[in-house]
């Protein structure tokens, strides 16, 4: 049956969550005349690109495929029984039908009806033969009736750009009439799109149109989806109209708002009144590709050229770029007054049908790879070795590079490059003298005497908006004395704002979003050059036009305005901006009902003053006083913004806010997420100098500095927030609320923060106001107190904030497991019910549940035994390095006794444990590979892939180098006293179908193993781990956001994610929606502390359960949160040995401890009347909201959809009943094993010679797994198993590779060759009768030797993005490399014979890099955070030349052998980049062994 | 907070004790404190714990990392604020408490703990020393009286906190001074008694009206009591002996310890010029050239070997039934972070004397109805409930003096008590159910007649407690903003408050149209 309206929510599923990630292709034939060919192979591209689509649990079914291409006019003329125009006075719409007839007739009627009225007429409907044997069985149900109608053009129409416009006209206004039962893949004059809930290889089957000759065109764009739902949609495969995207648009919502505030100002000649038709340009609910199809097509319809429209959109990171021109830099400067970037992680190809080609976003994170043949073809894909082609016929090719536009002129016939369009585009006009000449700079601006503020006193203000001590000592004044927001540990205990007595400010129901898996988060301090805090305020005026006047912005450089600065904007006189202040308080006699009337007022207020021309509005607490309460700035700032948006008036100002209030960066970014363009945190600067009079300040710091500081620290906070959910500039962070509201009435969220996922309910805007008036309170009457609240956030107090671990549960817990006689499982009684029935019933969601127990009990014996478990449960990933050895060790022998697993963390594993009961059974895979090899994979029972942590979530790590000693160093391959550095992503998982093709990497590394996926709690957590099971992997964690950490930015423990009852619930009802939760473990973790959090996950949807906080604490913990600064006082988190002496911790107490949480669960599932766990799982029937909560908060807090349960077939498994389906099978590798059998019997040498393509992935992954379980880590004697290899490898080419197998491959590689390459050998090099020349032209593609531990590597040709990235002991020679080459490298050596992009070397610790720096500007493109670039040492010369022979010798490079055979004139050109740390490590290591051989007798 | 690491580099220093042989022969406090520069860096030891386990041990809450922090920075007068804001009386607590909260020091897990009573007590006498302690009488009286029967700690506390609060409040103390067994159980030696003069002359500054001599039930009845006050609050102790129930009890020379220590302490208070009570001709207790034999080993047996030594007793022996302790102090029954149920050793035993272990009473025998010998045997067992004798090792002491320090068993019954008819918990203490309220509408009861034998840092937490209670029971008062709330987070929850504008012009100058203004003025009827 068909059903084609977009998904509804069911529970906590939301189909605005959907993800999508895919390959994307597109042809071009640069010469003369469409032909057939180019339909072909675009589609023998699509099918090579199948591996990254994917199916979901009807195998059949493909997530969707489909193909745009130009009007194939000579096939329709013939196929379409109607007389048709000459081509371009004739338009196609496909249309997708409901097959249902007489609504199908409704439909039609208005399809033609709206052409007449709009002055076209309806030549006639063609029927699209489709065949349904090449569909799958689910797609099949839902597939639409799918027919053309073609549209012949009325005269009056000047032109085909005036009939393209018309149809798109049309096709709006019978999108807004005809509701979700129709869609218009494309209605064009010049193109059309087949498409369709496919497999690639269903298309051509599906759709016999694709298949007949006379089908033909020049240009084709085809795409395959990778999706994280499995819900019939034939609508949200790509193309869209005019792009195929691969990637995410991270600040959608915010895109989406703004798009919104400025259609009132749109104004078109070439649309005319027309325009008002297109209204909302955006499509309620559609996809973020779709959303930005659609504004794609309206700036290029309003008479933008397609490369303009795209490089307004996604523009590159050009401020403080010297190697731009100026005008291209002018350009963005002043189109980003017109509209802030569309920021995320995308490629997108994009064509009018006449150019054709794609650009890559600012950090330049999804691959792109393109050749040129010789017969006149250019093919453009997600992956090389997709064309059919002899390398003699390759002309040309190359990559995507970031920022960068790649475009195919179909009438010029030729490639553009990028300077060239970019020359193109920025010369139509001055754009940078109109910005010079109009952008206003706060810094010019003449300083202006403060308007009289209020004088109250500071205790007063600090009081009132709710400031306690804990906040002046632990938040501003480590921000004033350091610039840098302080670091903290361990997780958050707290009680949610919901549940607070103690009035948390608004801030705190607003919990951050994060990127995980389906977009990748960003370094903003390695990678700072794509980063921007710029800012600016003013009014925007009509986008569709270009004049002056629209560079009337004025400039800030951050958003955190000081008081002299806010004045200067506050008294502006100029002729353009015009600033209003607002008052934010109201008059307390109004009692807690005047918030909402001030509210009320304050957007009529701002209203009003926009009709009077201001552009500039500063909302101000600063009237705050015994009379006046203050409003919560959050609340004024969100509330204006979304007043001003359904006004359709905001962009003609902008939002600046004066408040005492803020005083974290959660804070700030809060503030900013909802539309504040700057901000004056006043009370923060004021509290300065109280700081500095209790000695909370180095006494040398000047007021001056430390509010620099502060600037700086919250400007670096920021960026650290908005780059966890990958995004790049704080202008497109603006209003884009990437915010997940946990504990607000949904009415309060409407009116007031629109859009903002809320899935509880909770407090309304009365409790907001009592609590304004509790805070009042304290500070009026002024009684002239000198002390404030201590806090008891960050650290418990006992009558500050709630924490679940306070002196009481952690002391019972550990005398609970101490206790030598029979009284410990009494005294865990006691810790269970002080934490269920007291704190977590006034900190927790779990809290507010109720189990449905029966009456009577069934008799306990008959209940599933506590052995049998605890078998569910395991230890949180806690690394050595963070931990103690002691208290690792301990964890990992205590789950071998449960039969349970441990987590050995970021970090490797000592070998020696391998053997014994102190192995950890689940090795986890984190961005920083520390320790990765491949037989630490070989030796796991479970590897897990850490996408995210609870405590910070979307962001990296760091290990001290204090915490970093002999024995740390020797397990991470690292050097000792040297700090480490964890990227925030993994940089082979940029999305979905790369986290796919990691999952493949390590089913290769250890077939035996299982693999899991650790994701933290948000919202649309549900659809990532559906997506997780798509990708084959056997387990997913779904961590709460109050996990642990060794470190991490205060903010981030406290404001990033969501509690893990809300995420598992979603994984839960996702799952089984999908039909998916029957492959897939799932486990929950995050402050698991009683059987009561087992059975109440288990209820939620847990097979399994984590612990983590709580088995250290009965090791001795006691929650100091000093992990970060390696003073652990019991030994557990410390590296110190002194103190690591003093930890006390044995197994025996986490096993005691873990079987009393089984007892109680056992005793709970006889209270509930289910005898075994398994029948636990899902059974969310047994939960109720408990109803005997008395707290006055928790009363608005709604978990029924937490406890909704998905209609699903009877019977269906709501836990794991199978695994998921081998996908090995087919791996090139069962072939090398069988032809390398005596080799690994008798380690007889052995030569292998084969075929290679690009569905071939991780060549050389089983091999190596084989290898590294038989030999262990030394592997076999070099050149053992010599493999020569033809063709173009598929991603992660000579993974894993061993000591003793050399791969040599005559072709090209497609991205991640060499991962975590193990002591083997990779050389690649152009086959011999390539037409072009290897050292121009790309041979491997991004993030290559990845987490490499050892071997060594040779390209002969170019790579492309992160060469070497997290490297730690390959040596490798290449021929040029893209950006951010070396980074995070900690270890090996790197030769660069050729080019270098930018930011070579950020994060880099360790290692050396050789680069030849021909034109002697390398250091212009190197990073020098952490690096020296230093000439070459007689040592360093020689290693440099060996390392190149070996490269000529092995690659036959010309390049090679010219520098060998000038080597005395080359050796000066090379640059020897030296991490500064590790040249200090190298240097003292010498110094120890020089005093020890000194101290050794002479002459001995 | 404290200096990152400085538990790794600095050893603790504790009071700066005098020598025992010096200190024996006066009645002078035998210790001080250490320099200033000693005491920051001994708060630099503080590890600013995340879960500061020393507060939670603190039965007041004391803000201990917070002023620890304070003290090593030098900020002595933000410590004192902060100290104040929980303790009343911390010169008291900084002396004679057995610092439960250096028991959960976390350091004390495998080290020796941050010497927080010093610390405390640093805090108290520089804020005496610094004039920082002035009366702070409150500002307006709610024309409502409180009568407190006690001027123990907890009687002081009840009153300082209900005196804060605008009520008048009157102590009724049936000695002859304040202090209850602060000031006649506690040698000098500990605590000098012009410490708690000191005090209550600042309570009575405050407003806080004394009355001594009385003895309610006696010679005021506890009707003209109820009749005179809104409120009346029991805060008379646990005043009644535990006794040995042994043959030969009945012997003279055999004495309850309190009445010892009274009479020692108003002996050293007479030699002081000190008003006091001389005992009744016939009744004295002396212990000069005696053996002495002290029946139990806690803190008021310590005391009466204290005075004994300085007596110049012949011998002094303090019989301990229980088991001799290892070094830190504990047994399995009180694993860190719970207080040691007993001291390792005290101060009186480095100036003399010798305490026996495991040694139960057995009888006591004599000649001429004088006592001459005590009679024991070596029993086993850890605690009152599992003692066992242990065979043939019966002996004997002799013993001219015996003194029986084995505590309290409640609070004395006849008197207000029984006049209140007030019910009684099992173990015969007044009965309030957490809420201080007894049966007898009007009357609350704190400290140890609400709980039993307990410490005098328990006493002034109970009383403070029971102000809040009684405060809001008289119908709260204008400056219930509540300092001590404030200071210590304990923010009120959800209580409804009755919206309170003061117009305070002065110190408040308020922004003018001006400041929310715009293109073309302030818009008219804003805001």
């Amino acid at each position: 049956m068909h059903e084609m309206k977009p998904l509804q929510a069911v529970g906590l599923y939301h189909p605005e969550n959907e993800h999508d990630a895919c390959g994307v292709a597109f042809v071009a034939k640069l010469t003369e005349g469409a032909d057939h060919g180019v339909v072909d192979r675009a589609l023998y591209a699509l099918e090579n690109l199948e591996h990254r689509g994917a199916a979901g649990a009807d195998p059949t079914t493909g997530d969707g495929a489909g193909i745009l291409i130009q009007l194939p006019d000579a096939f329709l003329r013939e196929a379409a029984e109607v007389e048709l125009p000459p081509l371009g006075r004739y338009g196609v719409g496909m249309c997708f039908l409901p097959h249902e007839q007489a609504r199908h007739d409704e439909l039609v009627e208005l399809i033609e009806g709206v052409v007449a009225r709009e002055g076209q007429r309806v030549l006639g409907w063609r029927d699209v033969p489709v065949d349904d044997r090449h569909v799958g069985v689910v797609a099949g149900k839902a597939a639409p009736r799918i027919r053309q109608v073609l549209i012949g053009a009325a005269g009056e129409l000047a032109d085909e750009g005036a009939f393209e416009r018309k149809l798109y006209v049309i096709r709006r206004l019978i999108e807004k009439a005809a509701g979700a039962d129709l869609a218009i893949p494309s209605l064009s004059a010049r193109t059309v799109v087949y498409k369709g809930m496919l497999t690639a290889p269903q298309m051509s089957g599906y759709f016999p149109d694709l298949k007949d000759p006379r089908f033909a065109t020049r240009l084709a764009l085809v795409h395959s989806r990778f999706s994280t739902n499995t819900f019939p949609s034939w609508e949200l495969a790509h193309p869209y109209r005019m792009i195929a995207h691969n990637g995410e648009i991270n600040t959608l919502r915010g895109n989406v708002n703004w798009m919104r505030a400025r259609e009132s100002q749109l104004a078109s000649e070439l649309f005319g009144d027309d325009l008002q038709k297109l209204m909302p340009v955006v499509r309620q609910g559609g996809s973020d590709s779709a959303t930005f199809d659609n504004v794609l097509e309206l700036l290029t319809l309003a008479g933008r050229p397609i490369a303009h429209a795209v490089m307004m959109m996604v523009p590159e990171a050009y401020r403080d770029r010297t190697d731009l021109p100026p005008a291209v830099r002018g350009f963005y400067d002043y189109h980003s007054c017109a509209m802030e970037p569309w920021d995320g992680p995308a490629v997108v190809a994009f064509t009018d049908g006449r150019q054709v080609g794609a650009t890559l976003d600012r950090n330049g994170l999804r691959p792109g790879r393109w050749v040129q043949t010789a017969d006149g073809y250019v093919v453009l894909a997600s992956e090389t070795g997709v064309v059919k082609a002899a390398p003699s016929e390759i002309v040309r090719k190359g990559r995507l590079q970031p920022g960068k536009v790649f475009l195919v002129d179909l009438e010029q016939g030729r490639i553009v490059e990028d300077e060239e369009v970019k020359a193109q585009v920025a010369g139509q006009r001055p754009y940078g003298e109109w910005y010079a000449e109009r952008v206003v700079h706060l810094d010019d601006l003449p300083e202006r005497a403060p308007r009289a503020p209020r004088v109250e006193p500071l205790r007063s203000k600090q009081l009132a908006f709710g400031y306690s001590q804990e906040d002046l000592r632990m938040v501003i004044a480590p921000m004033a004395a350091n610039g840098e927001e302080p670091t903290a540990s361990m997780g958050n205990d707290a009680a949610l704002a919901v549940l607070s007595d103690r009035q948390p400010p608004l801030f705190a129901y607003f919990k951050q979003l994060f990127a995980q898996v389906t977009n990748p988060p960003i370094d903003p301090l390695r990678e700072s050059i794509v980063m921007s805090l710029a800012t600016s305020v003013g009014g925007e005026v009509n986008l569709l036009t270009e004049s002056p006047a629209h560079a009337h912005q004025l400039f800030m450089r951050q958003p955190i305005l000081r008081n002299h600065e806010l004045e200067k904007l506050r008294q502006v006189s100029h002729d353009v901006f015009h600033a209003a202040t607002i008052d934010l308080t109201w008059p307390i006699e109004l009692g807690a009902e005047g918030m909402e009337w001030r509210v009320e007022a304050i957007c009529a207020e701002a209203s009003a003053w926009i009709e009077r021309g201001a552009n500039i509005l500063i909302l101000s607490d600063r009237n705050l006083g015994p009379e006046r309460v203050a409003i919560p700035s959050l609340l004024a700032v969100a509330a204006v913004h979304h007043h001003l948006v359904r006004a359709g008036t905001r962009l003609r100002c902008g939002l600046v806010i004066e408040t005492g209030e803020p005083r974290e960066i959660h804070h700030m970014a809060t503030l900013i997420g909802y539309g504040a363009a700057a901000i004056n945190p006043y009370l923060m600067f004021e509290s300065l100098d109280e700081l500095a009079d209790r000695g909370l300040l180095p006494v040398d710091l000047d007021r001056e500095t430390a509010e620099q500081r502060i600037v700086k620290a919250i400007g670096k906070g920021l960026l650290k927030t908005f780059s966890k959910m990958g995004i790049s500039t704080i202008q497109s962070y603006c209003g884009a609320q990437i915010f997940e509201a946990v504990g607000l009435a949904p009415e309060l969220v409407e009116q007031h923060f629109t859009g903002t996922a809320s899935r509880i309910g909770g407090i309304g805007i009365d409790v907001l106001a009592k609590e304004a008036l509790e805070r009042h309170f304290r500070a009026y009457p002024r009684t002239g107190r000198e002390v404030l609240p201590v806090g008891g956030v960050l650290q418990w107090r006992r009558d500050g904030e709630l924490h679940i671990w306070n002196p009481d549960t952690v002391a019972l817990l550990q005398h609970s497991v101490r206790s030598q006689n029979g009284e410990g499982l009494q005294t865990y009684r006691d810790f269970s019910r002080a934490v269920n029935d007291d704190a977590a019933r006034k900190a927790s969601l779990r809290g507010l549940m109720r189990l449905k127990t029966l009456s009577e009990p069934i008799p306990l014996e008959e209940v599933e035994s506590a052995e049998e478990i605890v078998k569910r449960f395991s230890t949180g990933a806690m690394s050595l390095g963070a931990i103690s050895r002691e208290s690792h060790e301990a964890l990992a022998v205590a789950m071998n006794r449960l039969g349970a697993k441990s987590n050995t963390g970021e970090g490797g594993e000592d070998p020696a444990r391998f053997g014994d009961e102190r192995r950890s059974s689940i090795k986890q895979i984190a961005s920083g590979r520390f320790g990765v090899t491949p037989h630490y994979l070989v030796n796991a029972d479970r590897l897990q892939i850490k996408m995210a942590q609870g405590a910070k979530p979307g962001e990296g790590g760091q290990l001290p180098g204090h915490k970093v000693d002999d024995y740390i160093a020797w397990l991470r391959n690292s050097t000792p006293g040297v700090g480490l550095i964890s990227p925030p992503p993994h940089h082979d998982i940029y999305s979905i179908e790369d986290l796919k093709q990691l999952i493949y990497d390590l089913r290769c590394s250890n077939p035996r193993a299982e693999v899991s996926v650790k994701l933290v709690a948000e919202v649309g957590v549900g659809t990532v781990a559906a997506g997780v099971a798509k990708a084959n992997a056997d387990h997913v964690v779904i961590s709460g956001h109050d996990g642990g950490t060794g470190a991490s930015p205060q903010s981030s423990i406290q404001a990033a994610g969501i509690p893990w009852e809300i995420g598992l619930a979603e994984t839960q009802q996702t799952l089984l929606l999908n039909d998916l939760r029957s492959r897939i473990t799932v486990e929950a973790d995050g402050q698991m502390k009683t059987g009561r959090d087992v059975v109440i996950a288990a209820l939620l949807g847990a097979d399994e359960v984590g612990f983590s906080t709580a088995p250290l604490i009965a090791m001795g913990c006691i929650m100091m949160r000093v992990c970060h600064l390696n003073t652990c006082p019991v030994g557990v988190a410390t590296q110190d040995p002194v103190l690591r002496r003093r930890f006390q911790g044995t197994p025996e107490h986490v096993v005691k401890y873990l079987f009393f949480v089984a007892e109680e669960a056992r005793e709970l599932m006889a209270a509930l009347g289910v005898r075994t766990y398994e029948e636990l799982i899902g059974r969310t029937d047994l939960l109720e909201l408990d109803e005997a909560i008395e707290h006055w908060k928790a009363r608005g807090v709604d978990l029924s959809s937490v406890f909704a349960m998905p209609e699903v077939a009877d019977g269906a498994p709501r836990h794991r009943t199978r695994a998921p389906d081998p996908v090995l099978d087919d791996a090139l590798d069962w072939e090398l094993l069988r032809q390398a059998g005596e080799a690994l019997e008798r380690r007889k040498p052995t030569r292998i010679a084969t075929r290679v393509r690009n569905v071939n992935r991780t060549v050389g992954g089983l091999l190596s797994s084989e290898i590294a379980r038989r030999f262990g880590p030394e592997g076999l004697p070099e050149g053992t198993i010599e493999v020569a290899l033809t063709g173009s490898a598929g991603q992660s080419f000579g993974a894993w590779l061993m000591p003793g197998v050399t791969f040599t491959l005559a072709g090209e590689t497609n991205d991640y060759a060499g991962k975590g390459l193990a002591g083997g050998i990779v050389t690649v090099h152009p086959p011999a009768d390539a037409g072009f020349a290897a050292e121009e032209n790309v041979i491997v593609g991004n993030t290559v030797l990845y987490g490499a531990t050892g071997g060594r590597a040779f390209f002969r040709g170019l790579a492309g993005e992160r060469f070497a990235v997290r490297n730690s002991g390959a040596h490798a020679v290449v021929e040029g490399v893209g950006d951010h080459g070396c980074e995070y490298m900690t270890g090996g050596r790197v030769v660069v014979l050729g080019p270098t992009g930018r930011n070579f070397g950020a994060g880099m610790s360790g290692g050396i890099a050789y680069v030849y720096d021909e034109r002697g500007d390398f250091a212009g493109r190197c990073n020098t955070e952490l690096v020296e670039l230093e000439e070459l040492s007689e040592h360093d010369e020689a290693e440099c030349k060996d390392l190149i022979a070996e490269h000529a010798a092995r690659t036959g490079s010309p390049v090679a052998q010219r520098m060998l055979d000038g080597w005395d004139a080359c050796v000066g050109r090379f640059v020897k980049v030296m991490p500064r740390d590790y040249k200090r490590a190298l240097a003292e290591r010498a110094a120890a062994a020089a005093a020890q051989h000194s101290a050794e007798p002479a002459g001995a | 907070m404290g200096q990152l690491g400085g538990f790794l580099k600095i050893h603790r220093v504790g009071f700066d004790k005098r020598d025992p042989r010096a200190r024996v022969g006066d009645y002078a406090q035998y210790f001080g404190l250490q320099p200033e520069e000693e005491l920051r860096r001994q708060g630099a030891r503080c590890m600013d714990c995340g879960v500061p386990f020393c507060h939670e041990g603190c039965p007041l809450g004391n803000l201990i990392p917070d002023w620890n922090d304070l003290v090593y920075r030098g900020k002595w007068h933000d410590a004192s604020v902060q100290l104040h804001a929980t303790n009343n009386f911390p010169e008291f607590t900084g002396r004679i408490c057995p610092a439960p909260c250096e028991s959960a020091c976390v350091l004390a897990i495998n080290d020796e703990a941050v010497t927080i009573e010093q610390v405390e007590l640093a805090i108290a006498e520089r804020a005496f020393g610094e004039g920082w302690v002035v009366p702070e009488p409150p500002d307006r009286r709610t024309g409502k009286t409180v009568g407190v029967i006690g001027s123990g700690p907890a009687g002081l506390a009840v009153a300082a906190e209900l005196n804060k609060s605008g009520h008048t409040v009157t102590v009724y103390e049936r000695d002859e001074g304040p202090g209850g067994l602060m000031r006649f159980g506690v040698p000098d030696a500990k605590l000098p008694k012009t410490v708690i003069d000191r005090r209550v002359a600042l309570l009575e500054a405050e407003g806080v009206r004394f009355e001594y001599g009385v003895d309610v039930g006696a010679e005021v009845s506890v009707a003209e009591l109820r009749e005179r006050h809104d409120a009346l609050v029991v805060a008379i102790g646990s005043r009644v002996h535990r006794d040995v129930e042994v043959e030969g009890r009945e012997l003279s020379g055999i004495h309850f310890a309190m009445d010892y220590l009274y009479q020692r302490n108003r002996f050293v208070a007479a030699q002081e010029g000190r008003p006091s009570r001389a005992p009744e001709p016939g009744s004295e207790i002396v212990a000069a050239g005696k053996r002495v034999v002290v029946i139990g080993g806690g803190d008021t047996g310590m005391d009466c070997i204290s005075n004994a030594n300085r007596e110049g007793a012949s011998r002094a022996i303090i019989l301990d039934v229980y088991q001799e302790l290892d070094r830190s102090g504990r047994d399995e029954r009180t694993p860190w972070p719970l207080p040691p149920k007993r001291t390792l050793t005290t101060y009186a035993l480095e100036e003399g004397g010798r305490r026996w272990w495991s040694s139960e009473v057995t009888g006591f025998s004599g000649e001429g109805g004088r006592v001459t010998q005590v009679h024991a045997r070596r029993v086993t067992g850890t605690s009152s409930r599992d003692l066992t004798p242990v065979p043939g090792s019966e002996f004997a002491v002799a013993a001219d003096l015996v003194l029986i320090a084995i505590g309290f068993s409640g609070p004395e019954h006849a008197g207000a008590i029984e006049q209140l008819g007030l019910e009684l918990d099992p173990r015969g203490n007044v009965r309030t159910r957490q809420t201080y309220r007894t049966s007898a509408p009007g009357v609350y009861a704190c400290g140890d007649a609400r709980v039993g034998q307990s410490l005098v840092v328990t006493a002034i937490a109970e009383g403070r407690r029971c102000a809040r209670i009684v405060n809001k029971d008289l119908g709260g008062s204008p400056m219930d903003a509540d300092r001590e709330q404030l200071a210590i987070g304990a923010w009120s929850g959800v209580e409804d408050h009755t919206l309170r504008h003061e117009a305070e012009a002065a110190g408040s100058v308020r922004l003018g149209d001006d400041f929310f203004s715009g293109p073309g003025g302030p818009i008219k009827d804003a805001r």
